[in-house]
């Protein structure tokens, strides 16, 4: 079998939910080892083996605290070519987009990037920003493959918990690896998820008029446990952020649910959330080209609408919750 | 400052994509340079003037079509463009990234700009090898960049947030969106890059003799056809109530 190595995400001593998916792609491709790159993060080693994972290498040293490519791509190459993987999946997220292709470089590996299915000894990724979809195999190994997230279910426990093997790593950086200084990081503490790993975004357009507009948009998203996201019309209007913008020019997304509020559909729109799993448009205009793109549509003005779908979910997910007793 | 800017011709986004047996059809399709890479010649041309001397050197892999963006591109200010002739070469992001660094190499380049991705095949993998390759540090995804003396200073988007990176020239970066607006070639600008100098190099002789793509693309093909949707017209308090009704128990999404 295979030796398959997952690179995992850990942020606050937690395994980002891209870990695990990444470690489901892993189990159909072969036995799977995870590689722990960061400061602190050994005690996230015990739980990988609830997953399956039968051999954890650990790295962790105070210089990789903060994230950079030259040091995690130091580290992680090393290892590599010491241990020699057929297969490195590393999450195609900002960090793991960043550190792939450099990794891939120093050991002279292919990469397929943005994956989003394996089948029939294939890799599928999507192209020309989701309007077509490209087979790719490996010819040679290693192979370096970044996951896109939200696609693949997250891993779950297997039981017994047995712990991995844990290996300690050594580090050893030289002073060009040390190059890049991270002067500052700067978190958005909205307490929403993140837009690229959110199971739900609710996102609005032109429609929404102004950035006041987008309240009632923050408050059905707050019930929902959401992420906010935004057209580029509404980026450019200076209405929200660019990190929110979603589509060709920003954040592709995968949500199981998006709601595109005051959103026409442009394709360049489309490019971003088209694969999510279940969209919802609500626009005024019932010629809007989203509702080609919409699972379910509601054709009406978006300020009568929100606030009343704010409330419907509230009583639905109230309702849920009293099932689950 | 000698900036180069590595650019790549792509689709047009607004083109639909034809796909026959299993490969995209490249007829009626519209050419653009992709509109990450224009990012990039923007920040080159910007730095340039603020230094008021330099050079901006566009680098392009590609075929004979790929010379209208390089043509563009000199056009919007560019000094010179230099065209790897990969007609014929069987290649993946690694054996592209090897002819650009080669290409690259005699430059003494101070600063290498590129799009963080292409909208085409969107691997976001060439820019960063040509960087391991050259040895530079690399700067991506970045939304903001100043370069004091010797050093850049960049802007780079992370997950849920920003960060701010400092590196020593040389130094790699890739550009986002949020940098700046791209300019339009005016007529003066068109006129003046016909005579610019647009040399071709064939890849064969920058690519390392024995190296070998290492992927390989299989058959395209276009996602299934969308089923038309459920729309909702009555009013709006019971179109709201039938979709989180179906929302729940039909799409069981929440
Ligand atoms: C190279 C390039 C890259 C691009 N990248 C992106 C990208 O990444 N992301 C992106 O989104 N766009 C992108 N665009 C822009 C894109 O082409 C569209 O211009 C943009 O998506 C339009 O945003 P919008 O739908 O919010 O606005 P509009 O097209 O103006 O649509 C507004 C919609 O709101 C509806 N509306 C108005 N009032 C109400 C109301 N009260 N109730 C209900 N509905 C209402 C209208 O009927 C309309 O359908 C890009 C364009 C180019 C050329």
């Amino acid at each position: 079998m295979a030796k398959v190595w997952v690179v995992p995400e850990v942020q606050d001593q937690k395994l980002k939910k891209i870990s695990l998916e990444m470690i489901t792609l892993a189990r159909r491709l072969g036995d799977v080892e995870a590689v722990l790159i960061g400061e602190g993060v050994s005690p996230v080693a015990a739980e990988l083996g609830n997953y399956g994972v039968g051999k954890v290498i650990v790295a962790d040293h105070a210089d990789l605290k903060t994230y950079t490519a030259a040091t995690y791509g130091r580290v992680l190459s090393d290892l590599i070519r010491r241990d020699q993987p057929e297969i490195v999946l590393i999450g195609n997220t900002a960090t793991g987009r960043d550190l792939a292709p450099r990794v891939a470089q120093r050991v002279d590996a292919g990469q397929i990037s943005d994956v989003i299915d394996y089948r029939d000894n294939l890799f599928i990724r999507p192209i020309y920003a989701g309007k077509a979809f490209q087979q790719v195999t490996a010819v040679a190994y290693p192979l370096i493959v970044t996951v896109r997230p939200n696609v693949f279910k997250a891993a779950e426990p297997i039981g017994g918990g047995a712990a991995p093997i844990v290996e300690t790593a050594t580090v050893s950086l030289t002073g060009d690896d040390l190059r890049v200084i991270v002067r500052d990081v700067v978190r958005q503490v909205t307490g929403r998820p993140e837009l690229t790993e959110a199971e739900i975004i609710v996102s609005g357009g032109r429609g929404m008029k102004g950035a006041d507009g987008f309240l009632i948009l923050e408050a059905l998203a707050n019930v929902l446990g959401a992420a906010v996201g935004a057209s580029r019309a509404a980026v450019d209007a200076g209405w929200r952020p660019h990190q929110e913008q979603v589509g060709q020019t920003g954040k592709t997304v995968s949500p199981t649910l998006y709601i595109a509020a005051g959103i026409s559909g442009a394709i360049q729109h489309l490019a971003g959330m088209s694969g999510s799993k279940v969209i919802v448009a609500i626009n005024k205009d019932s010629e809007a080209n989203i509702f080609k793109a919409a699972d379910y549509g509601i054709v009406g003005d978006l300020f009568e609408v929100i606030p009343l779908l704010t409330e419907e979910f509230q009583r639905a997910l109230a309702w849920n919750s009293e099932q689950a007793g | 400052m000698k900036i180069a800017v590595l650019l790549k011709q792509t689709f047009d986004t607004e083109d639909r994509i034809i796909v026959k047996d299993g490969v995209v059809v490249p007829e009626g399709v519209t050419y653009i340079i992709n509109p990450y890479d224009e990012l990039a010649l923007e920040a080159a041309l910007q730095i340039k003037e603020k230094a008021g001397k330099g050079e901006v050197v566009l680098f392009s892999a590609g075929g004979a079509k790929v010379q209208e963006a390089l043509r563009k591109a000199l056009a919007m200010g560019a000094d010179r463009a230099v065209r790897i002739d990969t007609e014929g070469l069987i290649a993946d992001e690694g054996i592209v990234a090897a002819a650009l660094a080669e290409a690259l190499k005699p430059g003494g380049f101070d600063l290498i700009l590129c799009g963080w991705r292409a909208i085409d095949d969107g691997s976001a993998q060439v820019a960063i090898r040509v960087a391991e390759l050259l040895d530079l540090p690399q700067l991506n995804v970045v939304t903001k960049l100043e370069i004091e003396g010797n050093k850049a200073l960049a802007w780079r988007e992370i997950d849920g947030g920003s960060e701010i990176l400092e590196a020593p020239l040389p130094v790699l970066v890739t550009t986002q969106r949020g940098l700046n607006e791209p300019r339009y070639p005016n007529m003066k600008g068109i006129m003046q890059a016909k005579k610019k100098e647009l040399k071709t190099i064939p890849a064969g002789s920058l690519v390392p003799v024995g190296l070998k793509a290492k992927v390989q693309n299989g058959d395209t093909f276009l996602p299934k056809a969308k089923t038309a949707g459920k729309v909702y017209k009555s009013d709006p308090a019971a179109a709201v109530q039938a979709l989180v009704a179906a929302l729940r128990e039909e799409a069981k999404v929440i």
